[in-house]
């Protein structure tokens, strides 16, 4: 088994009264993609900030590369897109990868090359020097995107990274990670596209704070009897009702 | 450095926002510009005075530079007059005794007119004295010249009256009066008083605004998150924004400063350097407020809710209304704001010409609150990321 990237150990977080996770546990080794799939207000993105450190958790552990967070050292190494496109709007997308590439520590050729990297994979080349605020959509969450690729992070975290971009990109996209994934390194996704959950390694299905279902896309949908990815997680919420109805 | 990629970026958002940028730098010039004719004009003010019945001498008495008479007749009522002609004031005789009534709706006209009827019933006293003496005089002198010529008729007498000193008679002591003003000049204005606070202000209400804004945004954008989400630590977010904003708060000093000095030509006694070091640290302390006051807000408009709450009592006690003559309990008060502190630093050091070492103490003072509320500041992150 190779080495845990994420490690989250019976977490539970409630904010006031609202229980928006209940003892969730998620390990994703080096070189797989998690996705963590479920509708929205399930808690992928307390979730998500669980693991990062930025949300602190009322029980359980999380760990990033064997280190408990939040940890600064450890955030040198995840590349971190947000579900909101956290982007300065009146600089241009250039001087946006440029300061968070120097937050990060890269400088000079390194972080030229880092920049002209990133921007391919998203397709941004030619759009480099507008300014955000006459991006669209589509092209905000590309540069979101390209910000989370800038460092050659070990660990990618992407909250709803394909939101507004059109299929084609999308595919290009899923290639990239793919690519990264071949070369090692561990990602975990969220969405609530059903057809980008039969894409990654391996599945978390979270509705209501809790975990209802874990494992390969094949062996959910086989362990659930059905063909698609949609109707195990139909068939999961229906069990998870009933058996609320049923205390 | 990260600290330094966080001020680039602020100059450059800052550089891209044209209107931010105008209305740093130039709105509290357009607002220097207007006080200063409208304090200027304040020395040709003229109220006018309607008067019924009136003798003519207290009338005559009654005209000065800053009064002019209009009469009226007999069956004049004051308030008609009042309204219809807006005079300042109505003056109506009855025998010995006078009836004023005052319009009252601005207290400097009433001050006018009450300076001006206090100082007419003073001349008219001097005159009738100076008149009541001449006639004693008068009538001693003839007393004195019956008397001669009765002792000329009687020599044997032997005995030589002596005629009344003339240095007896009785003349109004003139003095000449020299005025010599140990602050500022004769024609000091409320503007080159108070324009130095007024330039603490202005910097003061500026800063804290657009660093409040900005950090807000930061927040609900989530820029903020985003930002901790990298290795950098929470000072040096914090230390970034206080050297950007820092940056600008010092061109807008300068400028402000420069223009009141150059294009007004104010008086400032003390340095212009000890000055500019009051005014950025008013701004240090603006900026890390305004970061802090940003935590309790969710949207601009909030932010702006906290301007009559936290800006304008600043402006009561900064020294523009004299501190040591309110109650008590408002000076224990006024010691909680800042701007009291740098008022009164920029105050003694513009029109009392004192040096550094004497305001050394409100100074000090301003640099606490700047730390206190930059560790709160820095302490408040942890709601985003504990380390």
């Amino acid at each position: 088994m190779a080495t845990l990237m994420i490690d989250v150990r019976d977490v539970a977080k409630r904010f006031g009264t609202n229980v928006v996770l209940k003892r969730v546990s998620l390990q994703l080794p080096a070189g797989k993609i998690l996705g963590l799939i479920g509708p929205s207000g399930a808690g992928k993105t307390t979730l998500v900030k669980a693991v990062l450190g930025m949300e602190s958790v009322d029980a359980g552990t999380t760990q990033v590369l064997g280190t408990t967070m939040p940890n600064r050292a450890i955030m040198q190494r995840i590349g971190y897109m947000a579900q909101s496109d956290a982007l300065y709007t009146r600089l241009t997308a250039r001087e946006n990868l440029r300061f968070f590439g120097e937050l990060l520590g890269l400088r000079g050729q390194h972080l030229t090359a880092a920049i002209a990297h990133a921007a391919q994979v998203v397709n941004l080349t030619a759009d480099l020097d507008r300014r955000i605020t006459a991006y669209s959509g589509g092209m905000k969450r590309r540069l979101s995107l390209a910000i989370a690729l800038l460092h050659d992070p070990d660990l990618l975290i992407l909250d709803e990274p394909t939101v507004g971009i059109d299929p084609e990109l999308r595919q290009q996209i899923w290639a990239e990670l793919d690519q990264l994934r071949d070369q090692g390194k561990a990602i975990l996704v969220t969405t609530h596209v059903m057809g980008e959950a039969e894409r990654c390694d391996d599945l978390m299905l979270i509705r209501g704070g809790v975990a209802l279902a874990q494992g390969t896309p094949a062996t959910l949908k086989h362990d659930h009897g059905v063909s698609t990815i949609e109707q195990v997680f139909l068939k999961a919420g229906r069990m998870q009702d009933a058996d609320h109805r049923d205390r | 450095m990260r600290i330094i990629a966080i001020v680039k970026r602020v100059l450059r958002e800052m550089v891209r926002d044209k209107r931010t940028l105008a209305l740093m730098f130039l709105a509290p010039l357009l607002i220097l510009t207007l006080m200063y004719f409208l304090f200027q004009n304040n020395a040709t003010n003229v109220a006018t005075i309607g008067v019924s019945r009136v003798d003519s001498q207290l009338v005559t008495a009654l005209k000065n530079s800053h009064t002019q008479i209009k009469s009226y007749d007999a069956q004049a009522t004051a308030r008609t007059q009042i309204r219809r002609d807006n005079l300042a004031a109505f003056i109506h005789q009855q025998d010995g005794r006078l009836t004023v009534i005052y319009q009252n709706s601005q207290p400097s006209d009433t001050a006018l007119v009450r300076q001006a009827l206090q100082g007419a019933r003073t001349k008219l006293k001097v005159q009738a004295l100076v008149a009541a003496t001449k006639t004693q005089r008068q009538a001693l002198q003839r007393q004195t010249k019956v008397l001669k010529t009765l002792l000329q008729q009687r020599p044997q007498a032997g005995q030589t009256v002596r005629t009344p000193a003339k240095s007896a008679a009785v003349t109004a002591p003139d003095y000449t009066v020299t005025s010599h003003y140990l602050y500022g000049s004769a024609d000091s204005t409320f503007f080159d008083t108070f324009l130095p606070i007024l330039l603490g202000f202005f910097v003061f209400f500026f800063v804290f605004l657009i660093s409040g804004i900005s950090l807000l945004n930061e927040r609900t954008t989530g820029t903020l998150t985003r930002l901790l989400a990298t290795p950098i630590r929470r000072g040096e977010i914090i230390a970034g924004y206080l050297v950007g904003y820092g940056l600008f708060a010092i061109v807008q000093t300068v400028l402000t400063v420069a223009f009141a000095l150059t294009v007004f030509k104010v008086h400032m006694l003390g340095s212009v350097a000890v000055i500019l070091l009051i005014n950025f640290l008013l701004a240090m302390v603006a900026l890390s407020l305004g970061i802090f006051i940003s935590t309790f807000a969710n949207s601009e408009f909030q932010m702006m809710q906290f301007i009559p709450l936290l800006i304008v009592p600043q402006i009561f006690f900064s020294g523009l209304i004299a501190v040591d003559q309110m109650p008590t309990w408002l000076q224990g008060l006024a010691h909680i704001f800042p701007l009291y502190y740098g008022g009164q630093a920029l105050m003694d050091v513009a029109t009392r010409g004192v040096g550094l070492g004497a305001v050394a103490g409100d100074l000090w003072i301003l640099v606490l609150f700047a730390v206190v509320f930059t560790v709160l500041n820095v302490v408040g992150l942890k709601r985003y990321r504990r380390v």
